[in-house]
């Protein structure tokens, strides 16, 4: 019995000093921000590296879900005779929901994992020490850079994907179902609220930026230099940051929409 | 006394220096000095906590007990604006080279005189180059890191190192998995970088023929202690056991050959594995 309550110690108190050093590594991403704001460059080849390069999934997967959604909305709609709404069911869905969290969930499996490889590579290999004896402080000049891209990235990339979705939702209700096209937009104007969908949706997609890139990094800096270590890392960011987008989705629709 | 330059005081001083990872001992009193102008080894067999020595000498590791001293100033005591400021004036060679995987021969060599001055970029081509054609790869400055043998990236990050003419050089085993040919450009490079440029050079290493050949003075470690400290003819016809059988590379000694384990008869007869 001491030794399972011993044993819930040792584990607790290894989760707490992780949260600790994670919580004091963001600490130190952000006091970066001064250093990196002289230095455009960094933060542009960043951008590309991690937004750009994630265009190609993001968009192919936004035109795909408006699809689905077209397709699924007609169906439960036209049952109710109610197939004229379809446009305001696929914005609002993907604005205030799929947009943000899909994004969130495809952006950390493409650029969180290649993130923390990224850096899991670079401790492994010598080259966050070697900046370190350089006088060149790894976390402002290599982290910085990449949380900032992340952070920028992540609602863009979620934009893109609920306009694609709309799309791939109206391709589908309009182009193929025979939903009328006049009435397709004009509900989804009549609909879709600025502040109360798109912007919370905006302010989800900020939100999951910044977690799945900042455990993207820390996993990547803390991770064991060694393959298996990285690899390990690598499996951590993808699951942990799936995890923290759905549980927070939760909580910011809960404090968002909720009465 | 900060920025001392009297030949007589150590550029390093490490006093009663302990280490520990885990319950394991690394370092247990060891007390070293690291003279200017010259080149010093610290041998001993792999696992003894040479590389730790190194980051402990460059304040990337903080002993548990003991000082550290560079060109006067106590490393561990530093503020990270200090310790920074210190670290500009000491290079460090890693094993693996560490060059910026994403960045060319040129721009790596290149990275500190960026970061560090404000140099106009034909002042920097020019250094940069000179360094390069120090180490022979002048006509490899547009290679990327990935398109070079071992021994070239160990040239460029030496250049790399050096480029904005530091106190002190520290080489995280030189000549581990070189061939020939790079062992010996390595071994001459390093001579006469030091004596060229009047540095002072920390050799981490346990490649005796090598080492010895340039070393002035040569620490051997293990088990967390100096064993033994001299020049190296001295070391090489040393009368301890221990450094006998470092220094020429004897299977059995001190430190036996075998693994400690249980009596072979007795492991053949038992059953479980």
């Amino acid at each position: 019995m001491l030794n399972v309550l011993a044993q819930l110690g040792r584990v607790g108190i290894g989760v707490l000093e992780r949260l600790g050093r994670g919580h004091l590594l963001l600490l130190g991403i952000l006091r970066g921000l001064p250093d990196l704001l002289p230095r455009p460059g960094l933060l542009v080849k960043q951008i590309y590296s991690v937004g750009v390069l994630s265009i190609l999934i993001i968009s192919v997967s936004g035109l795909f879900v408006g699809m689905v959604l077209g397709l699924q909305g007609y169906y439960i709609l036209s049952q109710f005779g109610a197939e004229q709404t379809l446009g305001v069911m696929v914005a609002a869905s993907l604005v205030r929901e799929l947009g943000p969290v899909v994004a969130a969930l495809l952006f950390a499996g493409r650029a969180g994992s290649a993130l923390t490889a990224e850096i899991g590579l670079m401790k492994a290999t010598e080259q966050l020490s070697g900046l370190e004896m350089m006088a060149v402080d790894p976390v402002r000049r290599v982290l910085t850079p990449r949380f900032f891209a992340g952070f920028i990235s992540m609602p863009l990339l979620a934009a893109l994907f609920s306009a694609l979705g709309v799309v791939g939702g109206y391709f589908v209700g309009v182009g193929l179902l025979g939903v009328d096209d006049g009435a397709f937009w004009a509900q989804m104007q009549a609909k879709i609220d600025l502040h109360e969908d798109v912007f919370n949706g905006a302010i989800k997609s900020v939100v999951f930026g910044l977690v799945c890139t900042w455990i993207a990094l820390f996993q990547g800096f803390d991770a064991v230099p060694t393959s298996e270590g990285v690899s390990r890392a690598t499996t951590r960011t993808v699951v942990h940051s799936s995890l923290a987008v759905l549980g927070l989705d939760f909580i910011l629709t809960a404090l968002m929409f909720g009465d | 006394m900060v920025g001392s330059v009297d030949k007589q005081v150590p550029l390093v001083s490490i006093r009663g220096l302990r280490f520990s990872r885990g319950s394991r001992v690394i370092f247990d009193g060891v007390d070293i000095d690291i003279p200017r102008g010259k080149i010093t080894a610290i041998m001993g067999p792999s696992g003894t906590g040479k590389t730790t020595l190194l980051k402990l000498i460059g304040g990337q590791l903080r002993p548990s007990a003991g000082t550290i001293h560079v060109d006067g100033q106590d490393i561990h005591r530093l503020g990270n604006r200090d310790l920074y400021r210190l670290r500009m004036r000491m290079g460090m060679l890693f094993q693996s080279g560490a060059l910026l995987t994403d960045i060319n021969v040129f721009e790596n060599v290149a990275y500190p005189l960026r970061e560090h001055t404000n140099l106009s970029p034909s002042m920097i081509r020019k250094l940069v180059l000179l360094k390069l054609e120090a180490v022979g790869l002048r006509g490899a400055r547009d290679l990327m890191p990935s398109e070079l043998s071992g021994g070239m990236a160990r040239r460029v990050a030496l250049a790399r190192a050096m480029v904005l003419d530091p106190m002190m050089i520290m080489y995280d085993e030189p000549f581990t998995g070189q061939d020939p040919i790079s062992m010996g450009v390595l071994v001459e490079l390093i001579r006469a970088l030091n004596d060229a440029s009047r540095l002072s050079s920390i050799i981490v290493s346990h490649d005796v023929q090598e080492t010895s050949a340039i070393a002035d003075l040569i620490y051997v470690i293990s088990n967390g202690k100096v064993i033994e400290s001299g020049q190296p003819e001295a070391m090489i016809n040393s009368e301890s056991a221990w450094t006998r059988q470092f220094m020429q590379g004897l299977a059995d000694g001190p430190v036996p050959f075998h693994y400690p384990a249980a009596e072979l008869a007795e492991d053949l007869l038992g059953e479980s594995c």
